[in-house]
């Protein structure tokens, strides 16, 4: 369980965070919608402690991870698989390779089995025959595919999406959100999924909670937010601008 | 009086976290595991990129030397010293500073660029998401790297602007080969190369630190890249000659 305790983070004295409080419970899959540049992926560095916040704390399985650095925050990174925006591939390594990289490099395991385990990360992501293709060879969707396979090589318990289909057309979209509920599925992983796809994502997570202005202005599960009489919520579903909400 | 407060605090932050850097760095080359292949590949990287450029500027910097050198000491009637002259001027100086420049605007340059891209595309994070140091990754393989390579290409230059210094001076000027050779072996102690390996080593780290350090740092897309690569090769550059000034006078 993930749990975030009035998490608040300035940059440059601007507030981007501004007491988020929010629960994420295991093996659910946990949406954060919002507008761009609403704090979104700056929230998910903070769940992964690659931000620091200004106050509060972030709780991954009762353990405050604001508070550790070095090897005891890393011990609690083995839990994690990110998918980043765009990816995040290594340049100079193949698709394979990528695929492989974390569990080579992390776990000591004999080569067979790493290339069973890779073969197996990459049918997942219905990628098979594409290992030897490097990232610069290879579409937009398919490298979200790499990444997700990536992500999930090492069986995480958490796995954090970082706009996961942001500049992908709508049937690759579709793809990489059924892969997303499938593997979902398949492992029983936490997810967290930072997206503005509206309707989409309302078929792919289990609940829903929405950013605005660095706080979160509600949760529930989609059927929960299509229906919600909140202004702010019922504003960007119909993809309104609300310029001067203070919560 | 704030302002200048502000200013002296970030100047002093900043400097601060050049030498964590370095720090970080240094801790991580001696604790394990080792990334030997990662090594192999930055030293070729260094070595490849540099290779032609080491050749060219080291043996016309032998050349213009020698055509300097023989009008200047023929007029103290020394022209017989050309050959010490020059392997003196490349072993103990030019050698490890022009190496150490070239291979900054070369290869330190493409270094910032690509530790600059893998910062802005998040490749860094997603090494420190997967519970790996990126430092261990990126940072000690170069670092590790340069040094191995400075002197060797500092050695290459040497050696090849001696070589154009004898083109120049046996071929051209008519001066006696046997001359040229026997007075370098005469005057060139082992002191005077070991006060260029040292300079050179001592450039491979300020050079890979500095690069790596910009761009493990950079900022704000591909202006971020631009300005940090700019920024590396300025302050390396620059850093290298006034190293060279002061480990000069001590060494000396």
């Amino acid at each position: 369980m993930i749990e975030i305790i009035d998490l608040e983070k300035s940059f440059d004295g601007q507030k981007v965070l501004n007491g988020i409080d929010l629960t994420i419970l295991d093996n659910e899959l946990m949406a954060i919608i919002g507008k761009s540049g609403g704090g979104k992926s700056v929230l998910l560095k903070h769940l992964t402690g690659l931000i620091k916040p200004d106050k509060g704390s972030v709780l991954v399985d009762g353990v405050d991870i604001v508070r550790l650095s070095g090897r005891e925050l890393d011990g609690i990174r083995e839990k994690f698989g990110v998918v980043f925006q765009g990816g995040a591939l290594f340049d100079s390594l193949t698709v394979y390779e990528n695929v492989a990289f974390p569990l080579k490099e992390k776990v000591k395991i004999d080569r067979k089995e790493l290339h069973e385990r890779v073969l197996r990360a990459l049918e997942d992501v219905e990628l098979l025959g594409m290992g030897k293709k490097y990232p610069a060879e290879i579409s937009g969707g398919m490298k979200r595919r790499v990444a997700l396979a990536r992500a999930l090589i090492t069986e995480p318990s958490i796995v954090f999406f970082d706009e996961p289909t942001t500049g992908l057309d709508p049937i690759i979209l579709n793809s990489i959100h059924r892969l997303i509920v499938d593997t979902h599925k398949k492992y029983g992983f936490t997810g967290v999924i930072i997206s503005h796809d509206i309707p989409e994502i309302f078929d792919v997570a289990d609940r829903i909670a929405m950013l605005h202005n660095g706080v979160i202005v509600e949760t529930g599960t989609p059927d929960e937010i299509k229906n919600s009489f909140n202004p702010i919520v019922r504003q960007f579903i119909i993809g309104m601008e609300v310029p001067s909400f203070k919560p | 009086m704030r302002i200048l407060g502000a200013w002296t605090l970030s100047a002093v932050r900043r400097l601060g976290n050049i030498f964590t850097f370095l720090a970080n760095a240094v801790y991580s080359i001696f604790s394990p595991p080792f990334k030997f292949g990662l090594l192999l590949r930055q030293i070729r990287f260094f070595g490849n990129k540099s290779m032609v450029i080491i050749l060219l500027t080291g043996s016309f910097t032998g050349m213009v030397l020698a055509l300097q050198l023989f009008y200047t000491l023929r007029k103290f009637g020394s022209d017989a010293l050309l050959g010490p002259a020059i392997a003196l001027s490349l072993i103990r100086e030019l050698g490890p500073v022009l190496s150490a420049l070239m291979v900054t605007g070369r290869a330190g340059s493409a270094l910032t660029a690509e530790i600059g891209i893998m910062r802005i595309s998040e490749q860094i994070d997603a090494l420190t998401a997967m519970a790996l140091n990126p430092v261990r990754y990126l940072i000690v393989p170069n670092i590790v790297a340069a040094v191995i390579v400075f002197p060797l290409l500092a050695a290459i230059f040497d050696l090849i602007g001696i070589y154009g210094g004898y083109a120049v001076a046996v071929k051209l000027l008519g001066m006696s080969e046997g001359t040229y050779f026997s007075q370098i072996e005469t005057f060139v102690e082992m002191k005077d190369i070991r006060i260029g390996l040292y300079k050179s080593l001592s450039f491979g780290v300020i050079v890979s630190w500095i690069c790596c350090y910009k761009g493990f740092n950079t900022r704000y897309g591909a202006e971020g890249v631009s300005k940090a690569t700019t920024e590396a090769v300025v302050l390396s550059s620059i850093l290298i000659l006034i190293w060279d000034y002061f480990i000069g006078s001590v060494l000396l």
